[in-house]
């Protein structure tokens, strides 16, 4: 088995954004691999060690990403490419995934549903149609039997079962795995795995991210006595005006 | 302009986020809607009223399946038909991953998640949700053909016209775009599913276990919401995982989002901050999520829930 997982380098959940020049704020800001990457990477590491194979992964970032990269490789990836390039938008990335994956054989190629970043949820579509494969996502559950895959897919109110046959690729999220936390052995192991770095290729057709606008400040809480439900009813009804 | 939205429906019935996705379009230019699987000619027919001129309709019951490949096929064959320049889709789990397919099959720019009406003053900017409800972006999506997914109630419901024409859209499928086989779905039946509403009650750990979710349910029954939880739920099996709200779970925008029992981390915040009114219910004073809400009740849900339900009840005859 050949797997590709691709990973996003985000700002930790509980960062407070803000914007300075037109772009993120990084002063103070701790990167972390995209929680939904975590999940695709850690079945990808639990098929690997149950059907055997090899687990690369790609995360197209400059040259600070690489320590997400190392963590995913401590985690138990066995390489790791890294495409030399900032992200610009989906489109972009998905060409820099594809223009790599295409000579490479691979049986599946995993992500995350969406990175938290930038939450568009569109690169695992964009890589399968530019591969002419298979995409299925939300993927919350993935097995393996023979040639082909058992997926679960979440829908409105529920999931549904699929199969596919090999190659495809899968946007991943819980509770597809547990998140692996490196050890020690994995940590000192990873130093010595290859990470290679592609240079990029250039795409047409991309978006502009032009400004970024944080939301509005939200209003005071009105509290309202517990004992007094009418009165919360009301407010809901006359102020708010949603019953 | 010319644009091409992508209609859903429900157990035949249209989805009021598509007719959300209809008005959204009408206001961009004229509106040519597309369809699949089993739906009433005059349930696609009632399309117009929101603005869509004509419905091509793809009857083939293969599609009721919601295959993926096969959807964007339809779309990307519908686009060419009507020679649309943008299509919009309001988002659901297969739009989110249909979306991108039909831009590949298009040759069109897609931008996700967006949250208004596009701004044509120079050039074609939308403005779209980023750092998962933290923040907003602003982006310009160059000449040519367009894809954009749409958030709820980004515009409301307008009936502006009278029936659609329907017609008939015959797509050539080939097995392949219907590689990935449906082989039995989960889903509870009846249930307002939990995306589309436009109010829901979500609860958590303060439930102190899953067989005191008859008051939740008791609460969402009497106001017509969903059901929700907080992922420390889910994760216990308290509640099934597609009842999950957060960041890692389902990210809802209803009108009304009440949260019983749930502290309000930011985690649980960054799936239900752009729903309009928030209110939390919580013994804790100190609850983060009394700072996110617009009304607060401190106090014991087993206490405070029966009451609210009393009282909309009273308030109702």
């Amino acid at each position: 088995m050949k797997i590709l997982v691709c990973i996003s380098h985000v700002p930790d959940t509980t960062t407070k954004i803000k914007f300075a020049d037109n772009k993120l704020d990084t002063n103070g800001v701790q990167f972390i691999i995209g929680p939904y990457d975590d999940f695709a990477l850690a079945r990808a590491v639990e098929i690997k060690e149950k059907e055997g194979g090899t687990v690369t992964v790609l995360n197209v970032g400059l040259a600070d990403t690489e320590p997400s990269i190392r963590k995913a490789l401590a985690i138990g990836a066995d390489d790791a490419v890294r495409i030399n390039a900032e992200p610009v938008d989906s489109l972009f990335v998905a060409k820099q995934i594809v223009e790599y994956a295409k000579s490479q054989d691979y049986d599946m190629i995993l992500m995350g549903r969406e990175s938290s970043d930038y939450n568009s949820g569109l690169v695992h579509g964009l890589v399968g149609e530019l591969m002419d494969w298979p995409s299925i996502a939300p993927t919350m559950r993935l097995d393996i039997d023979g040639s082909t895959a058992k997926l679960h897919r979440e829908i409105e109110g529920g999931h549904e079962e699929v199969e596919v046959a090999m190659p495809f690729v899968a946007g991943c999220q819980e509770p597809i795995a547990e998140w692996k936390i490196p050890n020690m052995r994995g940590i000192m192991m990873a130093r010595k795995k290859p990470l290679q770095v592609v240079e990029p290729v250039a795409v047409e057709g991309v978006t502009t991210y032009q400004s970024f606008e944080l939301p509005e400040e939200k209003g005071d809480c009105k509290m309202v006595d517990a004992g007094q439900m009418d009165e919360l009813v009301g407010l809901l009804k006359n102020e708010a005006r949603v019953l | 302009m010319s644009v091409l939205v992508f209609i859903e429906a429900d157990n035949g019935v249209i989805k009021k986020s598509s007719l959300e996705a209809v008005t959204y379009g009408s206001k961009v230019g004229d509106v040519v809607a597309v369809a699949m699987g089993s739906i009433d000619a005059s349930e696609l027919a009632s399309v117009g009223k929101y603005g869509a001129s004509k419905v091509l309709h793809c009857s083939d019951e293969r599609l009721n399946d919601g295959v993926i490949s096969a959807t964007a096929k339809l779309i990307a064959e519908a686009v060419n038909q009507s020679g649309a320049d943008l299509v919009v889709m309001s988002r659901s789990s297969l739009v989110d991953a249909v979306a991108a397919r039909v831009a590949i099959k298009v040759g069109a720019s897609v931008v996700a998640n967006v949250q208004d009406l596009p701004d044509t003053s120079n050039g074609f900017v939308v403005k779209r949700g980023v750092f998962t409800g933290k923040a907003f972006a602003n982006v310009s999506i160059p000449e040519g053909k367009k894809v954009l997914t749409v958030s709820k109630n980004v515009v409301p419901l307008e009936e502006t016209g009278s029936d659609a024409v329907v017609e008939e859209l015959s797509v050539a499928f080939a097995d392949s775009d219907f590689g990935v086989k449906r082989i039995s779905v989960h889903k509870q039946d009846g249930d307002i599913l939990l995306p589309e509403a436009d109010r829901v009650v979500s609860a958590g750990r303060g439930m102190k276990g899953p067989e005191n979710w008859q008051m939740i349910e008791d609460l969402a029954s009497t106001l017509g919401a969903a059901t929700a939880c907080s992922k420390p739920v889910s994760d216990m099996d308290w509640r099934p995982h597609h009842e999950h709200v957060g960041q890692t779970g389902i990210k809802v925008a209803p009108q009304l989002y009440i949260a019983v029992g749930i502290s309000g981390a930011i985690q649980h915040l960054a799936g239900v901050n752009s729903s309009k009114v928030i209110v939390a219910i919580n013994k804790d004073p100190e609850a983060p999520f009394f700072k996110a809400a617009d009304y607060g009740v401190v106090g014991d849900a087993f206490e405070v829930v029966p009451k609210l339900i009393e009282a909309i009840k009273n308030n109702q005859n």
